[in-house]
């Protein structure tokens, strides 16, 4: 783990403060940090990949560098930091009759709750920062943490707009997360075990041995996972939450400036965690596809991050081909097919296993 | 260090638990009882119980107390005057709380205290599942019938005639 490994390296480097506790905060501290640049860094990449592609799929060109005097890079490639620097020095905005305090805390709570979903992500073989005995159970636990502060911020906004944005995005996001650990389920009948680098170890040797291509039951049971994951981002086709034509903007739709963009910074972290997830249960994680090849720690990493981007664009994808469903199709494909087929699925998983495994 | 977080664990559980109690709003007595809930899978996490934190955080925080403000929020109507929660009969209550905290110190001095486990436990999730399966089987299938039992019922409850 990394904070282990920073703390004896901080013991070492440092002798006069060793074994002070001292240390042992700033082995928590630095990795804390990193994983704040990641998600910020993600979201910007994100933010600009999610413009491109859009533009891309509706024969558009996108943000493109905008004349002399106002050039936004090539391609438009700042324009992302450019929208972050305009977010961070705009008003700050509190409506008057809003419930100040939970307005105040609302974007905080979400943020966290993806946050520390974050932590149990791993980035490669030693890149964790809490390989928990219970982590991927730990990050299907703590994703539900996020729901309270989607329903303060609809609720503490004092607008109906707002409100049911709130109301749907928790009925949404706790009805998805059913299929979506059931799913999860198979993965861990067939590894035995939660953590996320023991089911990562599972999967060793080339692209065959992962999850995914191991039985029939679990493909099907990462693409329940992938729909129930893109409905817990709150992405098309699942995003009435937000859905403008109908709300405004959701649960957001009072919020402005720095509040805003945390809402969007825990959106994006969101997706990272989810597609993390599925990579990590069902795509070897950061093992390479081809057996023996291209395994050392950096190439972990960049295996990684590349999954992550591959199923990222796969939700882009989505999002710009699929209309938005409506409520009561949105609970029947949760509640009437994913649920049942998924614990089929569960049932399926457990026959093969038991016949071939 | 971990002494140190252990009391900062306790003092939020017992904070928040004090403003779920005394806090004049409904909404704030939740959002303090997302805290307590927190701490207590922060306390679980002490005594090494890493699977109980995570269920602690899935069904109290994800599930029930999800419910609590959705209920909170489909009663109360945005134009009309917040609800407000009152507690009467003070001075009875605090009476039973005072006979009670004393029970409850009469019984924590006597009582034999188990040791806690000071090393950290290398496989806390397959033990657990181990005795579900074998010991306490029949506790744990008794109880899945009664949550079939009362996933059927609310099924028929909430069904529309006809």
């Amino acid at each position: 783990m990394t904070v282990d490994l920073l703390y004896d390296w901080l013991n070492e480097t440092i002798p006069f403060l060793s074994g002070n506790d001292l240390l042992l905060l700033f082995a928590i501290l630095i990795p804390a940090l990193m994983l704040f640049l990641v998600i910020a860094v993600n979201a910007i990449v994100l933010v600009y990949a999610e413009r491109k592609v859009s533009a891309f799929m509706q024969d558009r060109v996108g943000p493109m560098g905008q004349g002399v005097g106002l050039h936004a890079g090539k391609w438009g490639m700042l324009q992302t930091i450019a929208d972050a620097l305009k977010l961070i020095s705009k008003e700050d905005i509190i409506p008057k009759l809003a419930d100040r305090k939970l307005f105040i805390m609302a974007p905080f709570i979400i943020f966290v709750g993806a946050f520390i979903a974050v932590i149990a992500l791993p980035f490669g073989e030693s890149l964790i920062v809490a390989d928990m005995n219970i982590g991927i159970f730990y990050i299907l636990a703590v994703s539900s943490f996020g729901v309270i502060g989607l329903i303060l911020a609809g609720w503490s906004s004092n607008n109906k707009w707002s409100l049911y944005g709130g109301m749907r995005s928790a009925a949404q996001i706790i009805s998805y997360e059913i299929p979506a650990g059931l799913s999860l389920v198979t993965v861990i009948m067939l590894t035995g075990t939660l953590s996320m680098q023991g089911i990562i170890q599972y999967q060793s040797g080339g692209i065959f041995d992962w999850i995914v291509f191991s039985s029939p039951f679990s493909f099907i049971a990462f693409i329940i996972y992938f729909i129930a994951g893109i409905a817990e981002t709150n992405r098309t086709p699942f995003d009435i939450p937000e859905a403008e034509s109908e709300l405004v903007g959701g649960f957001h739709t009072e919020y402005s400036g720095m509040r805003w963009s945390f809402f969007f910074l825990s959106e994006y972290a969101n997706m990272l965690v989810v597609n993390g997830v599925a990579v990590t249960a069902f795509l070897g994680g950061w093992q390479s596809p081809i057996s023996g090849y291209f395994n050392t720690a950096g190439w972990g990493i960049f295996w990684f991050i590349s999954k992550i981007l591959v199923l990222v664009f796969v939700m882009m994808w989505v999002r710009w081909t699929f209309p938005r469903l409506r409520v009561d199709q949105l609970m029947d494909i949760c509640w009437k097919y994913l649920l049942p087929i998924a614990l089929m699925n569960i049932f399926g998983v457990g026959l093969w296993t038991l016949i071939f495994g | 260090m971990s002494e140190l977080a252990f009391w900062l664990v306790a003092a939020i559980t017992v904070v928040s638990a004090g403003m779920v109690v005394f806090s004049g709003q409904l909404i704030y007595s939740a959002i303090a009882l997302l805290f307590t809930l927190l701490g207590v899978a922060g306390l679980y996490i002490f005594l090494w119980a890493d699977f109980m934190a995570g269920i602690q955080v899935m069904v109290y925080i994800g599930g029930i107390l999800v419910l609590i403000i959705f209920g909170i929020m489909l009663t109360h109507k945005i134009e009309s005057v917040k609800i407000s929660q009152t507690n009467v009969q003070r001075k009875i209550g605090a009476f039973v709380v005072a006979v009670f905290l004393l029970f409850l110190a009469s019984s924590l001095g006597s009582a034999p205290w188990f040791q806690m486990v000071t090393t950290e436990p290398s496989e806390t999730v397959s033990t657990v599942g181990k005795l579900l399966m074998t010991k306490y089987l029949l506790p744990f299938e008794v109880a899945s019938i009664l949550l079939l039992g009362s996933l059927i019922g609310a099924a028929m409850l909430s069904r529309k005639e006809g």
